[in-house]
């Protein structure tokens, strides 16, 4: 295998094979009740306590469509760039099986309620484009589960009706880092949507993964193989790698590949056929006549148009221009949604005379260090954006040091406490007062006579020992740079 | 006590709020018929007891103001009834008691009226003589081994009976009215999306309507009025402004335009079907309206077309019952086993026929040429309608092509069962409403029944025809208790 720049390609003696990656990812739709019931959709109730009658398919039972759901599909669409289908259709998706109470799955098969969109990826070489194909709306199903009993498998019905977003991507990806960006820029936009958590530990995010090879330069699609329902991207990038790898010898040994499903053992870290092609449900889609074709209106979608907040790409943007941030740090703050919150009110609370790249340094080290160290997100840290802002004014008007701002942050982090009260009371304040360094220094040089003389005499190295004096006959409190200025001109 | 049951729905409520009869009269005596009309098989589950509670309550605390005050009615096994087991004529749902009301019953109940029972009917609706319910046949009142139609085959029975002063069916593709016309009956099949699907065990989703069956148009108008209601918790219900058919109901059809479709005069018809027609024809135009020809260019489709689209739609709709939930199951050695033994054996012949073909046409590589297609005939179906009712008002038509055969007589010949349907499917392809009223007697004697088709939601017009064709008409039904001992 060999990288050049962020080019992924599989080497093979002479050959050359390029990856076509595709996903259809799978991402639960924030929402309190399920696609066509008013059941709870809490992650980790107790089994079956979140089923209705319909979830359940009781005879006689019928769907009723959430508006909601229709709305957080539409507003995602609106979030990848895409074609909104004022018309679309939920089809029956037929199968059997024991966590699908009605023996078939409500989907949407020819008509979906979202086109053709895109997304940007911000790769380490540049931009990268890829082509979303299409979103459609559909329920989940229950949950079987093998491992309780030796005779007989159990069903969690909590799931089934939940309603999810398939969201088909073009074969645009070339590399587990292009999946790994994907995947993440996917779950930004939702999250700053609020039209799903993104949660993959829960399962709110998942995703099939179509895998193909082909000879560097072949403009043809190799044979794919679809690993099915991998939930973490961790697990997609091995999958990827295992699957593109395991297809390529394949092709050298002269072998062909036989368009199947696949499945990821983690254990094993290998993929493993599940079923081929001819093994394939006939999943005779075809319209749910309980259902009528879902319409809606122009200015039902101009309304959830004008809802839509700023997305990702916007405010990464609108950061370099209005910030002077570089694309890099731009990157880190927009990625997570209340990353760029927390920022944004940070800068808010800074008020006029900020300090805006100190504040990024500040929050891309000290807090993410902290929040890495105690396995906190953002939205949970233990020192608010107003006390952060506190604390970068302090440092950027010259009140304390920023060593000595390491040493208040420690403080601040057990209660969120306000830095100006910790200054205050530990006496932090850096001294500032020219006359009372140029006493203070007076006093080191007549202490430390010969030292001046040699420092005169040409040990430039000794300057520093000066500094160093200074600085902790102040407490360390004394301004660092009052201090440089003053010993140059005093010795 | 006998006379009580002969009483049409209109007078029972009349002497109920006149305070002539009691509820508990009343229930009694449907009760106490209901019982001496074992033979009939009309009835899958009885709740005789507590309607008898009920009517006592009722009686204790009469409200008069109720469109059907302390009235007894049994209706199809086909609705969900709240702690009432509920079948659909099936074995898979032999031990089903829903915890929850149909939307049509529901209405019913607030209306004063009290459950009797639940009537037998074919399996999951799909027969047209009441032949294929995992609980019997239903016999016809009017003779011996006579069937009573299907799918609404007790409810049909239970009401030219007498065991029910009215009741409600289903008609897919004619379950209502064709039943209706072999007992001496009124039945309408309403408007699709006028009566709420909630609750009723689904056969063919885009067919499958509600309707009331009656002795006579009025009473029939009436239960329309109380079951025909809006329904949020079914999408396809339809919000539209919906009468007191029983009050504006008028024998004054003066000036209406009847049309009569040419290609309903089908190869094979009896002779006598043809005279009853052409009497309708006379009939209407005595009432004052006028008959017009017309043509339904594609009638000669709808029951290939009919029967891909209801068999696809039951394929998916009686997945549900697979063992694992409710209902019947088989034990198995594993899932598929299992699956395979409860349907195997929880399923009749008809059902499976049907699930069989539905799946086929269903199926990748047949869905273009089946389904597809059938979905566009279906179209052009529903544009001949409303080709024709540019010109006309309503359509007349023979609701079947026969009066009501022998048991076992079609039994093993599927095809000419469904050829049963051959008037009523175009209706319910169409989604419009239908009222098939009895009109005459072959040379057996058998009732036989005319078809008059509306307007979409159109359903007081052809009540109002038919109203007035039933008073110059003045069928009356040979019913001989034959099966009272």
């Amino acid at each position: 295998m060999s990288k050049k720049d962020s080019e992924y390609l599989i080497n093979r003696k002479d050959n050359q094979y390029e990856v076509v990656i595709g996903l259809e990812v799978h991402a639960q739709v924030l929402s309190e009740s399920k696609l066509f019931s008013t059941s709870a959709t809490k992650f980790g109730a107790e089994p079956n306590t979140q089923v209705s009658l319909v979830d359940a398919a009781f005879p006689g039972m019928l769907p009723v469509i959430n508006e909601f759901c229709v709305k957080q599909a539409i507003k995602t669409g609106i979030g990848l760039n895409a074609k909104i289908n004022k018309r679309s259709v939920f089809d029956r998706k037929n199968y059997f099986y024991a966590d699908l109470p009605q023996g078939y799955q409500i989907s949407q098969f020819k008509d979906p309620i979202v086109g053709e969109g895109k997304v940007i990826l911000d790769m380490p070489n540049g931009q990268k484009e890829v082509g979303i194909e299409r979103l459609h709306l559909e329920q989940d199903a229950g949950k079987s589960i093998h491992d309780l009993d030796p005779q007989n498998t159990f069903v969690d019905l909590n799931r089934s009706g939940v309603a999810l977003m398939e969201i088909v991507s073009k074969p645009d990806l070339r590399s587990p880092d292009e999946v790994n960006a994907y995947i993440k820029k996917l779950r930004s936009i939702m999250r700053y949507l609020g039209t799903c958590d993104g949660n993959m530990q829960e399962g709110s995010l998942r995703a099939d993964v179509n895998v193909s090879v082909r000879p560097i330069g072949s403009k043809e699609f190799g044979t794919r193989c679809e690993i099915k329902n991998v939930n973490s991207i961790k697990f997609m990038q091995m999958a990827i790698e295992y699957e593109a790898n395991r297809q390529v010898d394949l092709i050298e040994e002269g072998k062909t590949i036989d368009q199947e499903t696949r499945l990821f053992d983690t254990k094993k870290n290998e993929t493993r056929s599940m079923r081929s092609k001819e093994d394939a449900h006939d999943y005779r889609y075809f319209p749910d006549p309980d259902l009528l074709p879902l319409e809606v209106s122009e200015k039902f979608i101009e309304e959830l148009k004008n809802d839509i907040p700023e997305l990702p790409d916007d405010k990464k943007k609108r950061f370099i221009e209005e910030f002077r941030l570089s694309p890099y740090e731009a990157n880190i703050l927009v990625s997570d949604i209340d990353t760029a919150k927390y920022f944004e009110e940070v800068v808010a609370k800074m008020g006029k005379n900020k300090d805006i790249k100190l504040a990024v340094n500040w929050i891309t080290g000290e807090l993410f260090a902290v929040l890495n160290s105690k396995g906190l997100e953002i939205s949970q840290s233990p020192v608010s954006a107003k006390n952060f802002a506190i604390l970068i004014n302090l440092i950027k008007n010259g009140t304390i040091s920023g060593k000595i701002a390491k040493t208040v942050f420690e403080l601040m982090i057990d209660g969120d406490k306000d830095p100006q009260k910790i200054v205050e009371e530990k006496g932090l304040k850096q001294q500032s007062d020219p006359k009372a360094l140029e006493a203070l220094i007076d006093k080191i040089i007549n202490d430390n006579r010969e030292k001046a003389i040699e420092y005169k005499q040409g040990k430039e190295k000794l300057f520093g020992f000066f500094v160093g004096q200074a600085m902790k006959a102040s407490g360390g409190k004394a301004n660092p740079q009052l201090i440089n200025e003053i010993l140059k001109k005093k010795l | 006590m006998s006379d009580i049951t002969k009483q049409s729905l209109t007078q029972l409520i009349e002497n109920i709020k006149n305070k002539k009869l009691s509820s508990t009269d009343v229930t009694k005596a449907f009760i106490d018929r209901s019982e001496k009309s074992e033979e009939l098989n009309a009835y899958i589950t009885n709740d005789f007891t507590s309607a008898l509670d009920k009517a006592k309550k009722f009686d204790q605390k009469p409200n008069f103001n109720l469109k059907l005050p302390g009235i007894p009615m049994a209706v199809k096994d086909l609705f969900c009834t709240k702690n009432i087991k509920t079948t659909a004529g099936s074995k898979i749902l032999n031990n089903f008691v829903p915890t929850y009301e149909s939307t049509v019953t529901e209405n019913i109940w607030n209306e004063g009226a009290i459950l009797l029972g639940k009537l037998n009917c074919d399996e999951f609706a799909m027969g047209s003589s009441n032949e294929t319910s995992f609980f019997g046949n239903v016999q016809s009142p009017i003779d011996k081994n006579l069937v009573p139609g299907g799918s609404s085959g007790g409810s049909a029975s239970a009401v030219a009976g007498q065991l029910t002063p009215v009741t409600i069916g289903t008609d897919t593709g004619g379950s209502i009215r064709q039943p209706a016309s072999f007992t001496g009956i009124v039945g309408l099949k309403p408007t699709y999306g006028s009566c709420s699907r909630y609750g009723i065990v689904a056969f063919a989703s885009s067919l499958d309507q509600a309707g009331p069956m009656a002795q006579n148009v009025k009473d029939c108008a009436l239960l329309h009025e109380v079951i025909s209601s809006y329904d949020p918790k079914d999408s396809t219900s339809i919000d539209f402004k919906r009468n007191n058919y029983s009050k504006e109901l008028t024998n004054n059809i003066k000036g209406k335009k009847i049309g009569i479709p040419k290609e309903y005069r089908v190869d094979g018809m009896p002779k006598e079907i043809e005279d009853l027609w052409q009497k309708g024809i006379q009939n209407i135009k005595d009432c004052g309206a006028e008959t017009i020809d017309i043509s339904l260019p594609n009638t000669s489709y709808a029951l290939p077309t009919y029967y891909i689209v209801a068999p696809a739609e039951a394929s998916s709709n009686l997945a549900r019952y697979d063992g694992v939930k409710y209902g019947f199951r088989a034990k198995g050695e594993n899932l598929i086993d299992m699956y395979e033994k409860t349907r195997s054996e929880g399923f009749g012949a008809e059902v499976q026929r049907r699930i069989m073909i539905g799946t086929y046409v269903l199926s990748s590589g047949y869905y273009d040429a089946y389904y597809l297609k059938a979905q566009k005939v279906r179209k052009l179906i529903k544009n001949d309608f409303d080709e024709a009712y540019k010109k006309v008002d309503a359509i007349l038509t023979p609701s079947t092509p026969s009066s009501a055969f022998k048991l076992g007589e079609k039994t093993n010949d599927p095809v000419s069962m469904y050829l049963n349907d051959i008037f009523t499917v175009p209706v319910n392809l169409a989604g419009l409403p239908g009222i098939s009223i009895p009109a005459g007697h072959d040379s057996k004697g058998y009732p036989l029944g005319l078809q008059i088709i509306g307007k979409a939601f159109d359903e007081q017009n052809i009540l109002n025809i038919a109203y007035a064709m039933e008073e110059k008409i003045n069928f009356k039904n040979k019913i001989t208790d034959w099966w009272i001992k």
